[in-house]
């Protein structure tokens, strides 16, 4: 048995690192407004899912012009992540615009059912969108960075199978990453960055201290959003295939991620992404041989949520979170 | 103060809307009453969720019909009018929608539902109301077998499809080693539990069998469990947007083994998502090829210059439901002397329809409403183009 | 003219003059057309009309008490859809009590519960199971399905089994608070999703994802009760006994203690309430009426499966209580009650409207706009604008305003309670 589970490691490994660098980045987005607003904001998945969709437009219509067969597929990948995080940034400031700041002295639940309302009337549009255009919402693009390649695994020790993935996965993998630590960096580097922890510190302190309140929160919403956009695209080129609905069941991953990393911290969000990433694609790889069959793959969700609720349960602030007294 | 003012408003507003809502509904009642003439044919498909596209196909397909038709019943003396309803894929909008079908006198029968999980509840609504239901996609056991009177379908059962699946994948492809994979839905669990039963009666062994979750895009996890098992064939209980996905991933990871999955993969949108890796996919399907005959290149394409749609494989069904139908009640009013009877009998006649040559289907009614005549089709992609190859049919 | 037309309007008996008016009218718009939505409506209105009549209470109960008995099912039952509208009245009652049963928990007590819906799904599947021959799978002793007559006993334990999985499910949470409560409820509410769904194998429990069928009706003096005019009653019966107990509640030193918990978890505890009881009762309460619907739920339909109890369900039910307005019951009953209307019949009717236009070549409308594919971008919207217009619901909870000197004049022994009152208003 734990022979079998060795055998596919790698393989679940690499698999594992693809999905959980893409809930990283989506649960960057919910760490950082959760850090400055104390708000959840569920409308983040469908920014996520919007994303996807912008980005395979974008695709469509390039790959129908003829230059494009031209230019290195990288290039294009490059200048499509960079319109689509930005339109996408847009989005989440106007959603924060709209629905956020004129209940940002409301009692907590409200701007959280507002993020709700939010997040369906952007699934509803995308699907009326999609529909209207191509006649169905399950949108396929085109494939891209689809070479195989193969680590040996094998060579290293006989007890491991060969892994296997497309060039999409060093894709994806490398761009999480630079949009994980060029955020690192403008968080705690930057004027803006320091801007944003003071915000996230005590708003009230920080706009005494000359620091625009309104400004640091748009921004915080524009990155955060722009960074789930573009993650949009990387699960588009990744799986290739999308719908509207795909924002819901991962911005839940995302924020389970964001939870157990501790939630408003930037690295534990990082952590927690590719721990669950990980977990759920270990589920799925060998729930069957470690209960012997009676759990099977279909169980992995409720492996990630009992994980999520027994770190809640022991360690409440998550993982890399600090414990914080509460105000009176 | 305020309050008073808003009780003042919402009085004396809701009131005048009460006059003339009443007024209307009284002068509409008054003209559903003189046309009693009039036969009004339900159907319920999903029209949004998942299942949209096939359930559009249905409904468009019933419409033709209906409209083909409704010259000859101009000279009975009937208007037929067809009523759709979306059942969004949610068994208790079904069961909703199914009771104002049912409450409707002018409503004497219903084609529809595709998802057996919408159908089964609904049908009970059905059989209080005596509405006769002639469904052209529910194919799960347990809609026909509780033995409802009005309950009919004009398609197989998951449990000669699974069966012609499994004799297929062992004695044509040779399979001993078997994979299976299933949506947890209860289409796909069925088909895939019929599958499996008769797969290991038919001597292979089943190295797997796993459960997905649908709606999510990334499957690696089950794959690199069929990577470890190496079967000679994977079997998949779901509809297309999982398949097409699951197909994909597994030839990325280099499975090259054949594909094999039922009629909810029987689908453009399958082709769509998987492109190029639907090669060596089989798919056994209630619905045959349209183009086979030529009735059935003539309905594709009418259906076709219509609608501005390419036929699905379910809108022949569609067409072939209403036909059905329409050609019970025709026959139920030249034995009431030119009258439509209650619908009551108009479901007994349905049920005793004999050899109603479709365009695609035979259709006989056996006494719990299952169509004996029906087949079980295969289908092989050899190329990314829609619909597959007839590789092959099994009479039940 | 206007403010004679206004004055008079104040004046009870105008009003009252003018409230029959209605009702009669409505009633018989309904019970003499063949079938309208409208005057179903209307008449449904004509309850939200009497709760702003100047009227005493005792009277507004016994008015409402006869129209929903008495005047709704006979002003209904003369035209031919009859039971569509006795179908969607019981879906009404269900969601409304269920409606009630969150209000407890994230109106009053102030815990945001995002899964509550498997409530729903424990009583809805109490029932099935033992109703059908499925208990047979697993239950070494007895015989299966159980008759009908068990319903009535099963109300009552699929309440208790409810409330029981609402204490389970409540001791973990209870360590979290605010927002990681949401998200907690939420997993609970997936993990039991899931498991009803596969729990196919290895024993036979609760038939997985092909769900129950043909769960054996009610069965009261030996007569069945399959038709929707008869579960309306029943469900009127359970609902009004539910909104009973939550008034009673709500004044209650229980529903006060929940109240001051919502405000200020520590100044609560700071004054003696305690949390832990406080917070398990309001999810056991909370989950009991859910139960008990969810008995009526599997009756009515005869067939359950998981894909009723999904997320989205969730969603719904919590749409309904800030649509009502969180912590007020009779906004909560309004909210519950368009929204299951707005779903089940207002939208279908609209649908099947466009639909019949755009044969009859009229306009041509998108499918994709179909108005029934259009609810959640309804709910969305509804959503957006109350929560930014009306953030407090349709009609806003309000707490009892005491007049601090009466009171001390009358007693001088509840002037603990007084103040106590009086700082959970500030």
């Amino acid at each position: 048995m734990l022979l079998e589970m060795l055998q596919s490691l790698p393989q679940v490994l690499i698999d594992g690192l693809a999905l959980g660098a893409v809930y990283a980045v989506v649960a960057l987005g919910y760490t950082m407004v959760y850090g400055i607003l104390q708000l959840i904001n569920f409308a983040h998945g469908e920014i996520f899912m919007t994303g996807a969709f912008i980005g395979t437009t974008f695709f469509i219509l390039l790959m129908g012009m003829g230059w494009v067969s031209s230019v290195p597929q990288i290039f294009v990948l490059i200048l499509v992540l960079i319109v689509t995080a930005c339109l996408t940034g847009l989005l989440g400031m106007g959603i924060e615009r709209v629905a956020y700041r004129p209940l940002r002295n409301a009692p907590r639940l409200i701007p959280l059912i507002t993020a709700i309302g939010i997040s369906f009337i952007l699934q509803d549009v995308i699907r009326f969108i999609a529909e209207l255009s191509s006649g169905n919402y399950i949108v396929t693009g085109p494939s891209l960075f689809t070479d195989q390649m193969t680590i040996s695994f094998s060579s290293l020790s006989s007890i491991f199978n060969d892994a296997s993935f497309k060039t999409s996965f060093l894709i994806v993998l490398v761009t999480a990453f630079i949009l994980m630590i060029s955020l690192d960096y403008f968080i705690n580097r930057t004027k803006w960055g320091t801007a944003m922890r003071a915000v996230a510190l005590d708003r009230e302190t920080a706009s005494l201290m000359s620091i625009n309140v309104n400004k640091t929160i748009s921004i915080t919403f524009f990155i955060g959003s722009a960074l789930g956009g573009a993650t949009g695209v990387l699960f588009a080129v990744q799986y290739g295939t999308i719908d509207p609905f795909i924002g819901f069941i991962l911005g839940m991953k995302a924020f389970i991620a964001a939870v157990l990393g501790g939630i408003g911290n930037i690295r534990g969000a990082m952590l927690g992404g590719i721990l669950l990433g990980l977990l759920e694609m270990f589920a799925s790889a060998n729930l069957t041989l470690l209960t012997g069959g009676i759990f099977g793959a279909e169980y992995k969700d409720v492996f990630a949520f009992s994980i999520l609720i027994l770190v809640l349960i022991f360690k409440p602030e998550g993982l890399l979170g600090k414990p914080t007294a509460e105000k009176v | 103060m305020r309050l008073k003012k808003s009780v003042v408003l919402l009085l004396s507003s809701v009131l005048s809307i009460g006059m003339l809502a009443a007024c209307s509904s009284k002068s509409k009642g008054d003209e559903s009453a003189n046309g009693s003439n009039v036969i009004k044919i339900a159907t319920q498909t999903p029209l949004s969720g998942g299942s949209a596209i096939v359930g559009e196909s249905m409904r468009l397909g019933a419409q033709m019909k209906l409209e083909e038709q409704a010259e000859k019943f101009k000279e009975l003396g009937y208007t037929l009018k067809l009523e759709s309803y979306d059942d969004q894929s949610d068994p208790k909008k079904g069961v909703s929608n199914a009771n104002i079908i049912g409450a409707d006198n002018s409503i004497y029968a219903v084609v529809g539902h595709f998802n057996s999980g919408v159908t089964i509840p609904s049908s009970e609504v059905y059989e209080k109301y005596k509405v006769a239901m002639v469904s052209p996609g529910a194919t799960a056991v347990t809609v026909t077998d509780r033995g409802l009177k009005t309950v009919n379908r004009i398609v197989g059962r998951d449990d000669a499809q699974g069966p012609a699946g499994a004799k297929y994948a062992i004695e044509t492809l040779g399979a001993k080693k078997i994979f299976i994979i299933q949506d947890k839905t209860a289409y796909g669990s069925g088909i895939a539990d019929a599958f499996k039963v008769a797969a290991e009666e038919a001597g292979a062994e089943i190295v797997g069998y796993e459960g997905i979750t649908v709606g999510e895009k990334d499957f690696n996890g089950v794959i690199n469990q069929v990577l470890t098992k190496n079967p000679d064939l994977i079997y998949f209980g779901g509809i297309y947007s999982e398949a097409g996905i699951i197909i994909k991933q597994a030839r990325d990871k280099g499975i090259d083994v054949p594909i094999m999955g039922g009629d909810g993969m029987d689908a453009s949108g399958l082709v769509d998502i998987a492109g190029d890796a639907v090669k060596n996919t089989y798919i056994t399907s209630v619905a045959g090829d349209s183009t086979a005959t030529e009735a059935g290149k003539k309905f594709v394409e009418d259906y076709k210059a219509k609608f501005n749609k390419n036929a699905e494989a379910f809108s022949v069904y569609g067409y072939d439901a209403m036909g059905v139908i329409l050609h019970a009640i025709e026959n139920a009013i030249n034995e009431n002397d030119g009258k439509i009877p209650s619908k009551e009998k108009v479901a007994e006649a349905v049920r005793s329809v004999k050899d109603y040559e479709g365009v695609l289907t035979n259709v006989t009614f056996n006494e719990i409403g299952d169509n004996t005549n029906s087949k079980i089709y295969l289908y092989k992609f050899n190329e990314a183009s829609y619909p597959g190859i007839l590789e092959g049919e099994v009479g039940k | 003219m206007k403010e004679t037309l206004a004055k008079f309007l104040q004046y009870k008996w105008s009003q009252v003059i003018l409230f029959t008016v209605f009702v009669a009218v409505s009633s018989a718009a309904l019970f003499f057309s063949q079938k309208s939505v409208t005057a179903f409506l209307l008449l449904l209105s004509s309850l939200l009309i009497l709760h702003y009549i100047k009227l005493k209470n005792v009277t507004k109960w016994i008015i409402a008490l006869g129209l929903l008995f008495i005047l709704i099912p006979f002003a209904s039952s003369g035209g031919p859809a009859f039971q569509s509208y006795m179908d969607v009245a019981t879906m009404v009652g269900i969601y409304v009590s269920m409606a009630l049963g969150l209000n407890i928990v994230v109106g009053m007590a102030g815990l945001l519960d995002l899964g509550f819906v498997a409530f729903f799904a424990v009583g809805a599947y109490s029932y099935s199971i033992f109703a059908t021959p499925q208990a047979a799978n697993f239950m070494p002793f007895g015989t299966y399905p159980l008759g009908g007559e068990s319903f009535w006993i099963f109300l009552i334990i699929g309440g208790v089994v409810a409330a029981i999985a609402g204490v389970l499910i409540g001791i973990p949470v209870l360590r979290v608070k605010g927002d990681y409560l949401a998200i907690v409820t939420l997993g609970f509410g997936e993990i039991i999703r899931i498991l009803f769904n596969n729990a196919d194998k290895p024993v036979n429990i609760t038939g997985g994802a092909m769900g129950i069928a043909s769960v054996t009706p009610p069965e009261i003096f030996g007569i069945p009760l399959i038709f929707p005019n008869q579960f309306y009653f029943v469900t009127l019966v359970i609902l009004l006994f539910t909104i009973f107990t939550v008034l009673r509640l709500e004044r209650s030193k229980l529903g006060r203690s929940w109240k001051a918990v919502r405000e200020n978890e520590i100044a609560a505890q700071a004054m003696g309430i305690p949390l832990v009881k406080t917070k398990l009762l309001a999810f056991a309460l909370g989950a009991s009426f859910s139960g008990m619907m969810g008995v009526v739920f599997a009756a009515k339909q005869a067939f359950i499966d998981p894909t009723s109890f999904t997320l989205l369900e969730s969603f719904t039910i919590l749409v309904m209580v800030v649509l009502g307005g969180m912590g007020s019951v009779p906004g909560v009953i309004l909210g519950a009650a368009v929204i299951t209307i707005l779903n089940l019949q207002v939208l279908t009717e609209l649908a099947t409207w466009v639909n019949q236009l755009s044969f009859g070549g009229v306009i041509s409308i998108p499918e994709a706009l179909s108005p029934a594919k259009m609810q959640k971008f309804i709910f969305g919207a509804l959503l957006v604008a109350f929560a930014l217009y009306r953030p407090k619901g349709l009609i806003p909870a309000k707490n009892k305003i005491f007049d601090e000197k009466k009171l001390k004049e009358s007693s001088t022994h509840k002037d603990f309670k007084t103040t106590d009152q009086k700082k959970i208003q500030s």
